[in-house]
């Protein structure tokens, strides 16, 4: 599919002003606790984490839109937002142009249907209990997509249509590999016919070789079936080869998006180019490693104005007081740093 | 002292389970010089992780070492009995783990396990311990080191608990260190400080590495040389250039062309079809010859290593020269 194409889609989900805050909710005797303190002078510490702090993100139909973070940028809550299974503090989701708080009972599980979620961990995310023709076949059976006499033939075309074999649909995902129960995870989603896949981190935990077969399955369905995806990982290497778009996330925000190709030749912000200066490549040989000084700070406190200032190596007296905008900076690339407006 | 820190010869470690021999480890041969680095690269499974514990003496019953020699500055570790073993383990090798918290004790702040490392092997006072540890703390680029001694493991993150699983490891400046997969589940700016600081401590000390891991992009800057396992068996070793701009073995090739920067964007990957085999009562043969596209009745039988250039090892009765487009 060409570039022009997805450009002009319509977008399939899009989000607007979407945060994300969690906190611990206080009993009574707890905010009367904390109100006595805060008469008396004291200072009660901030227990409230930013996950996701104003994103805005677009997602057009037929588009593999890579979403790369570290561990606690909030990439996983975002893609769970965007999956409906999670909802937002503030802001609007639009699904196929309507806000979703406007649906009815039944727009809202067409809604959900339509955007399946595929997770990281193939272990955890299979009831163990369940037999594997159960776990595709629950939910197409439970939605009325399949009647009771086309069941076991449905059930066969999910397994067959993974790369999984129908005969050993009566075993327990115990019995399964790593590799063949991400299989089972995508038959799963797939089983309700969605339009839209989620993948959290979904070929992370699998051999180099099985999670190349698994990426190879995800570009054929996306063929067969004209699927569009968030693909979600810190693996900028998957993420180079799959995405049609990427969006880099840092401590909540998105720091830069743009077309695959523009970022991997072109990154505007310091934070992308650091991480695509370190991230290993197999044709590189006996190279010194320098990293980007400091941590990944606590989203508990997060450093005031922009978010990376600490460890960037461009950081100016703005930077440590007011958070940049994400804004376009060529056509079709939006970063979000203070270099792009001062000289 | 020779140059040669580590030598493995046919090591063969065995798994007497109930259901039958797991032959996790098969008659593998390498070594590592000083301050060199080794990769040892292999899907799960393939037995590079019992490697590791077999050198260092770490393998539990059922598993055994069964045949072979593991030379260490000259002196065989299978023939050391316990006292001796633990004489040399923490002191001369040390072995760094995937997960930190497998070194760490939970409920001890980090200056008691790291002042019992030292005083475990070095009689010095407590007062040079403490100094001993702060300073490794320091040299891991832990910032306010004498702060975060008194830190419980809990309040580190997982980047950090990593690198005072490394400060330990380094508080005797040991000859040898194994380290398994260290930096699989850390992000990418916390595993290239980590892969700085070991570099360095490879150059400025002469410790020699072992580097166990299944990302062949994190060898292929890292490594001097490399050996590449399957299903318990080194399948191809050689110098990093030689063996990823050169590869010889059908798996090989099969590793590198998964790995999505090889191929051109949107491309399908260059996939192997299907899984690595059980391990439990595999026969004999070339363990690699189900998958493989160049397989044929000659491979039912075990390849011998040969050595095709110096110091480069095969095993593999077809090997494939040209890189595959």
């Amino acid at each position: 599919m060409s570039a022009t194409t997805k450009d002009t889609a319509a977008p399939v989900i899009e989000l607007r002003g979407i945060s994300k805050r969690f906190g611990k909710s206080l009993d009574f005797a707890a905010k009367l606790a904390q109100g006595a303190k805060r008469a008396l002078g004291g200072t009660v510490p901030n227990t409230v984490v930013r996950a996701v702090d104003n994103v805005d993100l677009t997602v057009r139909r037929g588009e593999v839109v890579g979403l790369v973070g570290e561990s606690g940028c909030g990439k996983s809550t975002l893609g769970r937002m965007v999956a409906g299974i999670m909802p937002p503090s503030d802001g609007t989701v639009l699904f196929e142009g309507q806000d979703i708080r406007t649906f009815d009972s039944e727009q809202t599980r067409q809604a959900k249907l339509k955007v399946q979620m595929i997770f990281q961990d193939p272990y955890a995310s299979l009831n163990p209990r369940m037999r594997v023709d159960e776990i595709v076949g629950e939910a197409p059976r439970v939605h009325r997509l399949v009647g009771p006499e086309g069941y076991d033939a449905y059930v066969d075309a999910q397994f067959r249509r993974a790369g999984l074999d129908p005969a050993y649909k009566r075993r327990y995902p115990h019995q399964f590999s790593g590799g063949q129960r991400q299989r089972i995870g995508i038959a799963r989603a797939l089983a309700v016919q969605p339009e839209f896949l989620v993948c959290d981190e979904a070929v992370a935990a699998l051999d180099v070789s099985i999670q190349a077969q698994i990426l190879n399955l995800f570009m054929d369905l996306r063929e067969q079936l004209d699927l569009t995806y968030l693909f979600i990982s810190h693996d900028l290497g998957v993420v180079e080869h799959l995405s049609d778009r990427v969006a880099i996330m840092y401590l909540g925000r998105i720091v830069e998006e743009a077309s695959a190709e523009e970022i991997f030749s072109r990154a505007n912000h310091p934070y992308t180019q650091a991480l695509l200066a370190e991230v290993p490549r197999i044709d590189t040989r006996k190279r010194t490693f320098t990293a980007i000084k400091g941590e990944i700070p606590s989203p508990i406190n997060p450093p005031p104005g922009c978010h990376f200032h600490p460890r960037c190596p461009h950081a100016m007296p703005i930077c440590r007081e007011q958070a940049p905008a994400l804004a376009t900076v060529a056509p079709g690339h939006r970063s979000a740093c203070h270099l792009n407006t001062v000289g | 002292m020779s140059d040669t820190t580590l030598e493995v010869q046919g090591l063969s470690t065995h798994f007497l389970t109930r259901a039958g021999v797991v032959r996790a480890v098969e008659d593998i041969s390498f070594s590592v010089g000083r301050g060199r680095v080794l990769g040892l690269v292999g899907e799960s499974g393939s037995g590079k992780s019992v490697t590791g514990f077999s050198v260092i003496g770490l393998v539990d019953p059922p598993g055994q070492i069964a045949r072979g020699k593991i030379l260490f500055q000259g002196r065989d570790l299978t023939k050391l009995d316990e006292r001796e073993l633990q004489d040399l383990r923490g002191n001369r090798i040390a072995m760094i783990f995937q997960d930190p918290m497998m070194t760490l004790n939970p409920v001890l702040r980090i200056d008691t396990q790291m002042i019992e490392t030292v005083l475990a092997h070095d009689n010095v006072s407590r007062e040079e311990a403490r100094q001993r540890s702060r300073d490794a703390l320091g040299m891991v680029g832990i910032p306010s080191p004498d702060e975060r001694l008194v830190s419980y493991p809990h309040q580190f993150s997982g980047g950090m608990r990593q690198r005072v699983a490394i400060a330990i490891a380094l508080l005797h400046r040991p000859d040898l260190i194994i380290a398994d997969e260290p930096t699989t589940a850390l992000d990418v700016t916390i595993q290239a400080q980590i892969l700085a600081e070991v570099q360095k401590l490879a150059r400025e000390v002469g410790t020699a590495l072992i580097w166990i891991t299944h990302d062949l992009s994190v060898i292929a800057g890292l490594a001097d040389d490399i050996a590449v396992m399957y299903a318990g068996r080194i399948v191809e070793s050689g110098s990093v250039a030689e063996v990823l701009d050169r590869p010889m073995h059908p798996y090989t090739h099969g590793l590198i062309g998964s790995v999505p920067s090889r191929n051109a964007r949107g491309t399908r990957l260059r996939q192997i079809p299907g899984m690595t085999p059980s391990m439990l009562n595999l026969g004999p043969g070339c363990a690699f010859r189900a998958r493989c596209a160049r397989a044929d009745a000659a491979c039912a039988a075990d390849p011998p290593q040969s050595a095709p250039s110096a110091g480069r090892t095969l095993r593999c009765f077809h090997p494939q020269l040209e890189m595959t487009a």
